[in-house]
């Protein structure tokens, strides 16, 4: 009998294949006391080495499908394996306490693991505890005889069941041999829900019993489209799934046909449909997906994947890329939104009650200046090779907007005056995410070039509800009419003033909230590329003025329900 | 014994991937190499050992090696320790 796991589409498509648990084994096992510890110590020094021999393959996958960078916190883990000092306390206990392998390892590893999580002042040196809690695993289960299993040792088409990806799960996934994935938690703006359309895997997350109803091996159907996973399907559903997988694949086609095709309403009103990407890499899926711009290039990774501050010539490399290849359509860079959070290891903060109310974004940059200033450096410098826009983070008020833009006009004359090249049209605007600034658009509209509105920030800050706490999440409700209203105010002030609004959060990507979008005069929708060509074929049979009358019935809604009611009705 | 005294310069100390270098040089050797700050001493081939001292900017550091290689070994940190900028 088949079972039907429901859980959240992350991304669309549809894939069948045999299910691999990326779930950790059972690695208990009893203090002993050894005849033998020569023996023992053998046994150790074997484990040790397959470890390392499944940790160069790793290494070397990850090297080969994420670059050196991703690939040196296994040359960590490596080095850790070759420490004389553990392996020498190992062994000593080995001998004197006549103990076996695992228990003298596991009390070895415990006693460092403690002493870096001890520092708590060093986040480099509580990470370093994660390390080598890692490693300890790996050897454990060398000496345990199980598999521990890993991303990077996949060599055939599998669907991944997880209870949640981790960033350094999805680094090492081979897209040639999974074809999808099931997670255990998670929503649609999760990471693991991101990074499966970014590579475009079909997969469901927050399925909340897919690692006890899956096992090792089961036929498993993923259904993205509806958020569905089958497990050990009848021959008639495998059947009927190969058909839906041609369906969706005939709708791709036609949908491709669009690639090149401008964004038309069908009475004629041309927006702008872009693509969010993470990384210069990016590129070219939002490419590949017909964007017609790069609404949010999110500069994070230059952060996150460092061992330290990022320096001037490896950002203008990357923002380079980008910019070269979009082929002079415009670029939106968001400036670093670091803090809170998103932490550095090597940018020590103080901890905060609140991350998300707390020092981080523009708040961080327009105090600790360098940080920001060697930002922008690279951004102008980057600016001839393409059209560059520049965004900063969760503004507030009209002077923080003054004092970025203030700092962005100095590093310009600075260049400028030393005869560096910069382009003469960079635009320069602000996100808006905070409900404070949705007020004063009209003020910020002065300033600023343009608005882009991060949906997902600024949806939690006006429902004061955290979007990960899963017993709110109720409340995350991007149509409902309070916040159509502060984007109706934003997009309005814009449009006075003669300038644009875009929107960045996953609400522009949305089959509800695009006719809405539409009707309030959006500009331009930034979405995962993947999502792109589905939404030009969509806007295409859209009239904008009958989404005017539909978004004017929505503003004057009580409940989110009845602005989605509406939608069905305009829509049908 | 050969010994060096090291000016750490890197504003990050050796924490992070410079500490994996000097160990993996280190490893390359055959003599006893220990790395001595605060009057703490620890073998420099063990990178647990290496990042407990927590070796901020600014300190002073001792490097001694002993045994049949450890001229080529001082000389082989020296140049590490120099390459990736983190003392002089």
């Amino acid at each position: 009998m088949s079972k039907v796991l429901k859980g959240i589409a992350a991304s669309d498509g549809i894939a069948t294949a045999e299910a691999y648990m990326l779930v950790e084994p059972d690695l208990s096992f009893d203090k002993k006391t050894i005849e033998n510890p020569d023996e023992e110590i053998q046994r150790l020094h074997s484990a040790i080495d397959a470890s390392k021999k499944e940790l160069e393959t790793i290494k070397e996958k990850a090297k080969e499908n994420l670059g050196e960078e991703e690939a040196e916190v296994f040359e960590a883990h490596l080095t850790i394996l070759s420490d004389p000092e553990m392996i020498g306390q190992i062994e000593t206990k080995i001998n004197d306490e006549k103990i076996n392998a695992e228990s003298a390892l596991k009390d070895v590893t415990d006693t460092f693991i403690s002493m870096f999580e001890a520092m708590t002042d060093n986040a480099y040196m509580q990470e370093r505890a994660g390390d080598i809690r890692d490693v300890t695993k790996r050897v454990l289960s060398h000496l345990l005889g199980v598999t521990l299993p890993s991303p990077a040792l996949i060599d055939k088409e599998v669907i991944i069941v997880a209870h949640d990806l981790t960033p350094s799960d999805t680094a090492q996934l081979d897209r040639r041999y999974v074809k999808g994935f099931v997670t255990d938690i998670g929503g649609r703006t999760s990471h693991s829900a991101i990074m499966s359309r970014t590579l475009e895997i079909p997969a469901v997350v927050g399925s909340e019993s897919a690692t006890e109803a899956i096992h090792e091996g089961d036929q498993v159907i993923i259904d993205g489209i509806h958020g569905e996973a089958i497990v050990k399907p009848s021959a008639d559903e495998v059947r009927e799934y190969e058909q839906k997988a041609k369906d969706f694949a005939a709708q791709k086609a036609e949908w491709e046909q669009l690639k090149n095709e401008k964004s038309v309403t069908a009475d004629g009103k041309e927006v702008i449909l872009a693509a969010n990407i993470g990384t210069p890499q990016d590129v070219e899926g939002a490419n590949d997906n017909g964007a017609e711009a790069v609404g949010l290039f999110r500069s994070e990774f230059l952060y996150m994947d460092a061992s330290e501050l990022p320096s001037e010539d490896d950002q203008f490399e990357a923002y380079k890329e980008a910019l070269e290849g979009m082929n002079g359509k415009q670029v939106v860079v968001r400036t670093m939104d670091i803090g809170g959070d998103k932490k550095l290891p090597y940018l020590p903060l103080p901890d905060e009650q609140n991350p998300f109310l707390g020092y981080r974004a523009i708040r961080l940059c327009l105090d600790q200046q360098e940080i920001f200033r060697t930002q922008l450096r690279a951004l102008l410098r980057a600016s001839k090779y393409g059209k560059l826009a520049i965004m900063f983070p969760m503004i507030a008020t009209v002077q923080e907007f003054k004092n970025a833009k203030e700092i962005f006009e100095e590093e310009k004359a600075a260049l400028v005056a030393k005869g560096v090249e910069v382009a003469d049209d960079i635009q320069v605007g602000m996100m808006m995410e905070i409900p404070a600034a949705a007020m004063i658009a009209d003020k910020l509209a002065k300033y600023a070039d343009f608005f882009s509105i991060g949906t997902n920030d600024l949806i939690q800050y006006s429902m004061a509800a955290d979007r990960g706490n899963e017993r709110v999440s109720y409340l995350y409700q991007p149509t409902n009419p309070s916040i159509l209203r502060l984007v109706k105010n934003i997009i309005d002030a814009s449009h006075k003033e003669g300038k644009w609004t875009g929107m960045c959060g996953e609400m522009a990507g949305d089959q509800t909230a695009v006719p809405l979008l539409l009707g309030l005069g959006l500009d331009e929708y930034s979405m995962s590329a993947t999502s792109i060509l589905k939404t030009r074929s969509f806007i295409k049979k859209l009239s904008t003025e009958k989404m005017k009358e539909l978004v004017n019935k929505a503003l004057d809604c009580e409940t989110e329900a009845e602005v989605q009611a509406l939608v069905k009705e305009y829509t049908k | 014994m050969e010994k060096k005294d090291f000016h750490v310069i890197a504003e990050t100390g050796i924490h992070a991937r410079p500490a994996t270098l000097l160990v993996q040089t280190a490893s390359k050797f055959s003599s006893d190499i220990t790395l001595t700050y605060n009057d703490k001493s620890v073998n420099l081939k063990s990178i647990m050992g290496v990042m407990s001292l927590g070796v901020g900017q600014n300190a002073d550091v001792t490097i001694s090696a002993d045994g049949a290689d450890e001229a080529d070994a001082i000389a082989a940190i020296d140049e590490t320790m120099k390459k990736e900028g983190l003392a002089e």
